[in-house]
């Protein structure tokens, strides 16, 4: 018989479980990182891997000094989903250390030092993320033009010693195959007066946006909606967040065409689909309730909007879901559904 | 009643069971030796024993009458010798003793002289809910209120609609289903009589659509009844919680009952289809409360079933009789497996509120360390009642009871849905009971201190005021002394002045 361990009732459980939930959100990942190797090199993988390893064992650590179990919290996925998912926003030539250090800040200050899983008000990958950009700004926005465009595609090996020695194969310097990406070109040369119709016609540019970062955030939308249908995350804050963004970005494209890029690019550029469909929707520091998801979401777009355009970054994913993050328990507050009877 | 069916929030759709213990029809429990009564089987002040020790009682024979307002009539269920009035086990989740009536049955079974009514309507109102108290009918879902106070809408109060709960929609209880399909006549017997006392026309019947057999044996008995001719049956999805009756309300009707508030504030009363029957049996036939039907079911269960038992019949009785698989002291659930509650000792009485002995079940929670919450907010989503479960466990945990109740944690009915979905699997409701009883209990204690202060309050403004007095008093009596030496002073002077006045003269 099976026991009944429960001290009091229910004594029925679902199948829902963290481990899984986590595991689905790799899953949904696969076709988006497979679109990355193919656009930008199998550098990804490399960082990835690496990031994974890293995590794992910061982890440990972390769970050695707090006294915690191994098994349980090793096992949940989180750790490896915050890796993967820093991983993917890095760029692919990211020099080792960076993603080490990186990794490192994400696991033990954004999430064991606010009490682990569960318990950290801030996105530990955007945190990473942020400090990594704010400190590395060179590293962080070097990145690759799609490996059509240019002269050397990068093979694994090429890859590797790029990442570990700093250098290419080739003997070229980084500066020869590395190049903005099409956010921040579309702002640097809008600041140049150039106009935005013009700028995506240039040859960084595909049908939508920018030439393989188009595809990468289809995929990683279809990826989202698997999640969606799969019921690991709900509709309500990629929903909002896409609209929130694509409004503000059409209101602004039909006033003034001549400083911003269409929605549709806006959409699919930059972690657009990252942050809408993996990043913002962490449930741990997103909002819980339903209209405080969509609050959030919305929130989340608008701030990503601004700051691509009007801040100093040229992406605002991580910038607007950690200014989002911080206003969480202001909104669940203020959402709460209206009780039965009340 | 032709309206769209309402719906409520969450819910879950469970794995129903039932089919386990309904292939065999309703049988009864062998007469046991001893039959053992607490005197509170029902919600409210428990009865009083009015047998003593030696007593030779009939069946049906009350044993202890009702104390106080909220309370009901106790009866043997079999003749028999009062052998015992003392503290006996109860089933309780905190394995509590109560106050019991325990009894030696002759096997005779002779039954007392029963008073028939076969034309109930020669019957007031209230000559009907003073009979239901005294035959001991109270609620048989599971939450045993006394059934005449739900037939007592009093003046101020309309009742539109009577709602017959046939939902039973906790997986493995198939009491209820049971009764439905043998008993229809005896149900409608009592829906009769309910509308009678509460003078309602409206009447719906209300059963899951996983019940059909019940369904259609209910149908046919009220096709052949003209007098309930505005009385319908209304089947509904099969969806957990819709037994409880606050979502019942709101599928059937569309409306929902204020919180901290009565089905009666929104003109609706609710009766449970057992205590629907057992009201029939009491009016017509004069039978008061003595048995119950008890579905005894699980994986571990040889011949599950559902059994009319006795009051006050041992558990282990009644399971030997099923035959086991179960180790003697292993737990079982009384109740259902979503609000039912552990017990370990088999030789606790089965009451009045006992409906279903589970042994075993499949999709049991696993025996894991839960993880910490990661605020999914698949809780939220499953709740009926639409609380935030999440936040509520986090406030719980950390004991910060006054954030629970900006939660609203006492709308909480604890059907369990939240702890089913949730990935962690924290035992939620676990922790909202805790929180609940914590807040209780920090109520009583405020409660207390608020007394002692006010006591304390009282006593000073007391002793101030006898003081003040004393002062007073003090102070008269001086000023009075004052003013008779004064006088006197005034005096002696005049004699004086008097005397010298006089001296010049002279």
């Amino acid at each position: 018989m099976l026991p009944i361990s429960r001290l009091s009732s229910p004594f029925l459980s679902g199948t829902s479980r963290v481990t899984l939930h986590m595991l689905q959100l790799l899953l949904a990942l696969v076709p988006a990182v497979i679109a990355l190797v193919y656009f930008f090199g199998p550098s990804v993988l490399i960082t990835m891997t690496l990031a994974v390893v890293v995590a794992l064992l910061a982890e440990a650590l972390m769970l050695t000094l707090r006294n915690r179990p191994l098994k349980p919290f090793l096992t949940d996925g989180s750790a490896v989903v915050t890796a993967v998912l820093l991983a993917i926003a890095l760029p692919p030539l990211a020099p080792w250390w960076l993603t080490v250090v990186g990794v490192l800040f994400a696991i033990i200050f954004a999430k064991h030092l606010y009490g682990g899983l569960g318990y950290n008000p801030f996105n530990p990958a955007m945190v990473a993320y942020a400090l990594l950009l704010i400190s590395f700004p060179l590293e962080m926005t070097t990145w690759l033009p799609v490996t059509s465009l240019s002269e050397q595609p990068l093979d694994f090996a090429g890859a590797f010693q790029a990442i570990f020695n700093g250098q290419l194969v080739s003997g070229l310097g980084f500066d020869t195959i590395s190049g903005a990406t099409p956010l921040d070109s579309m702002k640097t040369q809008i600041g140049l007066a150039q106009h935005p119709s013009l700028i995506s016609s240039q040859e960084l540019f595909g049908i939508f946006a920018g030439k393989g970062w188009e595809w990468v955030n289809i995929w990683l939308a279809l990826g989202g909606i698997f999640l969606i249908y799969r019921r690991v995350i709900s509709w309500h804050i990629p929903v909002a967040m896409l609209v929130g963004l694509a409004s503000i970005s059409l209101i602004t494209w039909l006033i003034a065409p001549e400083v911003t890029g269409s929605p549709l690019f806006h959409l699919l550029s930059g972690g657009t689909m990252l942050g809408a469909f993996f990043i913002a929707t962490d449930p741990v520091t997103a909002a819980t309730t339903i209209k405080g998801r969509i609050v959030f979401g919305a929130g989340v777009g608008l701030l990503t909007y601004i700051i691509r355009v009007w801040g100093g970054y040229p992406d605002g994913i991580a910038f607007a879901v950690l200014i989002m993050n911080m206003l969480v328990p202001l909104i669940d507050y203020y959402t709460q559904p209206k009780v039965y009877g009340g | 009643m032709t309206s769209p069916l309402g719906s409520f929030p969450g819910g879950l759709v469970l794995d129903g069971q039932k089919k386990r213990s309904t292939h065999v029809s309703i049988r009864k429990t062998p007469l046991s030796k001893t039959l053992i009564l607490p005197l509170q089987q029902h919600i409210g002040e428990a009865s009083t024993p009015i047998v003593e020790v030696g007593d030779t009682v009939l069946k049906g024979q009350k044993i202890a009458r009702a104390d106080g307002h909220v309370s009901v009539y106790l009866h043997a269920p079999s003749s028999g010798t009062i052998t015992a009035l003392d503290e006996q086990p109860i089933p309780h989740p905190s394995g509590l003793s109560a106050q019991c009536i325990t009894m030696e049955t002759d096997g005779e079974d002779r039954w007392i002289e029963l008073k028939e009514t076969p034309d109930f309507t020669t019957l007031s109102e209230h000559d009907i809910r003073q009979q239901i108290r005294e035959a001991g009918i109270v609620g048989l879902g599971g939450a045993g209120f006394p059934s005449f106070i739900k037939l007592n809408p009093g003046v101020h109060h309309n009742v539109e609609t009577l709602i017959i709960n046939g939902v039973e929609c906790e997986p493995y209880i198939t009491c209820d289903d049971m009764i439905m399909r043998e008993r229809a006549e005896g149900i409608l017997d009592g829906v009769e009589i309910m509308r009678y006392a509460l003078r309602v026309k409206n009447c719906v019947i209300v059963i899951e659509d996983n019940k059909p057999e019940a369904i259609s044996a209910m149908e046919l008995a009220l096709a052949r009844r003209s007098e309930l001719n505005d009385t319908q049956i209304v089947v509904i999805p099969t969806r957990y919680p819709t037994g409880s009756e606050k979502q019942l309300i709101q599928v059937v009707t569309g409306k929902q009952v204020p919180s901290h508030g009565l089905p009666l504030d929104i003109g609706i009363v609710c009766h449970n289809v057992g205590t629907t029957y057992a009201i029939g049996r009491a009016i017509i036939h004069g039978e008061p409360l003595i048995s119950r039907i008890v579905t005894v079911t699980g994986t571990d269960v040889k011949h599950a079933g559902n059994f009319e038992t006795l009051f006050g019949t041992p558990m282990h009785e009644l399971l030997s009789f099923c035959e086991t698989h179960r180790e003697p002291n292993e737990p079982f659930i009384l109740g259902g497996p979503m609000m039912g509650y552990n017990l370990s000792g088999d030789h606790l009485p089965i009451t009045k509120t006992a409906n279903c002995i589970l042994v075993g079940v499949d999709n049991a929670a696993p025996k894991v360390e839960p993880l910490p919450c990661i605020r999914c907010g698949e809780c939220a989503t499953a709740c009926p009642v639409s609380l935030l479960p999440q936040q509520l466990y986090w406030y719980s945990r950390s004991k910060e009871l006054e954030k629970t109740q900006e939660y609203n944690l006492f709308d909480c009915i604890e059907c369990g849905c939240c702890s089913y979905v949730c990935p962690s699997k924290i035992p939620l409701v676990h922790y909202f009971r805790f929180a609940k009883t914590e807040t209780m209990n920090q109520e009583l204690e405020t409660q207390k201190a608020d007394n002692a202060r006010i006591r304390h309050e009282n006593r000073l403004a007391r002793q101030e005021a006898e003081k003040k007095e004393k002062e007073e008093r003090q102070r008269q009596r001086k000023l009075a002394l004052a003013a008779t030496k004064a006088a006197k002073a005034k005096e002696e002077a005049k004699k004086v002045a008097e005397s010298s006045t006089d001296n010049q003269e002279s």
